[in-house]
């Protein structure tokens, strides 16, 4: 457990992009948001009479911004990934750390965590945050325009906030990512260079392969559900063309009780312990 | 009792054999020096030693197969198979707060004491030093972890000479405080040689010469031979012989001292003057 604990703290040192590009994120979505400010309480008063549409005025900076700082998350979590077991390797400081009583087991744990818990979560903490300000910061402009600012609050509701985010960000960008994240890891420990390439181009060359010779798509199904919850994300994205919170949720009980999260689990698992063995049996380059 | 034991341990890298089956037993209380010419397989073998790479054959650390357990192994030993491999990015005073809190035989206090010693800060990055100074502080590291096996690599490679000085003087005290196996490999034979209890020699992956300090005193001499008394002085089979100014040194072992003090000045042969004697023929050109 210590060592798990200094293993992540370690990654936080070398890696301060995890705790930063949210940060750095978040200014830019606030910056952002005060500019459309200006125009709220017109827009509010506007469409007023509409639902909808003062539905959708309400909700779209809200869903940019929780989409800005995913995609901060993502790009994160990956480049994190493709570095985290192929870096030591190049730097030679795996010499260092192997010189630690650590076992390549904590380490790919310690590893994984990352992209699969710690990024997830600061996002979601970040994100949450955001939207909480944002709400304070419209709420006082409406107040001082004479609009009510009940209708934010009805319309973004601070528990919706919380539970869209975490269920998306959390959940879906964390636990179902898992097998995502774990080959990237896999990647990292088994090339001598390019991982990037090295974790793009097989699959794209089994999806052309399995296109040309087979003229199926099952690969390209596999990738979808790995990436985009496959057909249970359907419900998620497919029928709701307008930026609201809705189009971010998921659902939540399918996700648990379907066999997808739990096969990803046992494939990341599977993908990790390769990993482990890479990391033992590749020393420095 | 017995810390490292190897039996036929042999490594290959495709067609080119680094170990060549090598037998050693390493007790507890040694400081062995390791020596070799480049490409001998010296680092191969410790890297075996510390569970960096796989090999055939039998080696037991501390009673443990370091490749298969290195995990219940590694606390208790401590190595620098190279210098330079500090990560780049670390700050001095992260890698100490990292190292003391994983390492249960890490005493920060020693290392903060040689540190001192040293013009590093602790607020400094791992890259704004220079080669010498990150050595420095990976050996401050190293020397803090009472650890029951040392492995060295070339331990002082760019370091001054007073700070190498240094560096074998703390080794040989602590060590005397409490003994422990300390396996170091270098190529400044002159500088380890007066710490040392035992001595290796490796060639192509074989052991080739494997005496302790006591057995080299008192079985090898060096004799000054003035050139009219070189006849007779090879005529006792010298191991080796070299020209000097105005004699020829020759080397023996295991002849009767008496006789040899008859041929000339006689005197116990340097680990260099050995590892030339003994290798020097078989590895043409081969330097230390």
């Amino acid at each position: 457990m210590n060592s798990l604990y200094w293993s992540v703290r370690r990654e936080l040192w070398e890696n301060r992009s995890i705790y930063l590009a949210p940060v750095i994120g978040v200014a830019i979505v606030l910056a952002g948001f005060s500019l459309s400010l200006f125009t709220l309480p017109r827009r509010v008063r506007a469409a007023a009479l509409n639902p909808t549409e003062l539905h959708q005025i309400v909700q779209v900076p809200f869903v940019a911004a929780a989409i800005i700082l995913m995609g901060i998350e993502l790009v994160v979590a990956i480049f994190y990934c493709l570095d985290a077991l192929y870096g030591e390797r190049r730097d030679r400081s795996i010499l260092f750390w192997k010189s630690m009583p650590i076992s390549d087991l904590t380490t790919v744990i310690s590893k994984a965590s990352i992209p699969i818990l710690l990024i997830p979560l600061l996002t979601f903490i970040a994100t949450v945050g955001t939207q909480f300000v944002m709400l304070l910061v419209s709420s006082t402009v409406l107040a001082g325009n004479g609009v009510s600012p009940s209708i934010l609050w009805e319309q973004m509701p601070l528990s919706d906030i919380v539970t869209i985010n975490f269920g998306h960000v959390v959940a879906f960008h964390g636990i179902w990512y898992a097998p995502l994240y774990a080959w990237l890891l896999f990647v990292s420990a088994w090339a001598t260079r390019l991982p990037f390439l090295w974790a793009t181009l097989p699959p794209a060359a089994v999806l052309v392969i399995e296109r040309v010779a087979f003229n199926t798509s099952h690969f390209a199904g596999l990738l979808q559900l790995v990436l985009v919850g496959g057909s249970d994300a359907d419900a998620m994205s497919g029928t709701k063309h307008v930026m609201t919170m809705d189009m971010l949720t998921v659902p939540f009980g399918q996700f648990l009780l379907g066999p997808g999260l739990w096969i990803g689990l046992v494939s990341s698992a599977v993908l990790l312990l390769g990993a482990v063995r890479l990391r033992h049996v590749r020393g420095a380059m | 009792m017995t810390n490292i034991e190897a039996h036929g341990l042999r490594k290959t890298y495709g067609s080119t054999v680094a170990l060549d089956g090598i037998d050693l037993q390493i007790a507890e209380g040694r400081i062995v020096g390791l020596i070799g010419p480049n490409g001998a397989g010296k680092t191969t073998a410790l890297n075996a030693i510390v569970g960096l790479t796989s090999y055939e054959g039998q080696l037991r650390v501390l009673g443990r197969d370091p490749w298969t357990e290195r995990d219940a192994l590694i606390g208790d030993i401590g190595f620098i198979t190279d210098v330079a491999v500090l990560p780049r990015w670390i700050r001095i005073g992260q890698v100490l707060d990292f190292v003391a809190g994983i390492h249960r035989r890490f005493d920060r206090a020693k290392a903060e004491a040689f540190l001192s010693k040293t013009t590093i800060r602790l607020t400094s990055k791992v890259k704004e030093l220079s080669k010498g100074m990150v050595t420095q502080l990976h050996l401050a590291i190293v020397m803090a972890i009472d650890a029951r096996v040392l492995v060295l690599d070339e331990p002082t490679l760019g370091l001054d000479l007073l700070f190498r000085k240094q560096f074998y003087d703390a080794l040989l005290s602590d060590f005397l405080d409490r003994p422990r196996t300390i396996v170091i490999a270098t190529h400044h034979v002159e500088e380890v040689e007066h710490v040392l209890t035992d001595l290796l020699f490796i060639d192509r992956g074989r052991i080739v010469f494997s005496r302790s300090m006591e057995e080299v005193e008192s079985r090898y001499q060096q004799v000054l031979v003035h050139p009219d008394k070189l006849g007779s002085a090879r005529a006792l089979n010298p191991i080796a012989e070299r020209k000097g100014v105005g004699h020829s040194v020759l080397m023996f072992e295991g002849a009767d001292r008496k006789q040899l003090a008859t041929l000339g000045e006689t005197r116990t042969p340097s680990v260099a003057d050995l590892f030339v004697a003994l290798i020097g023929d078989r590895t043409e050109g081969a330097a230390l």
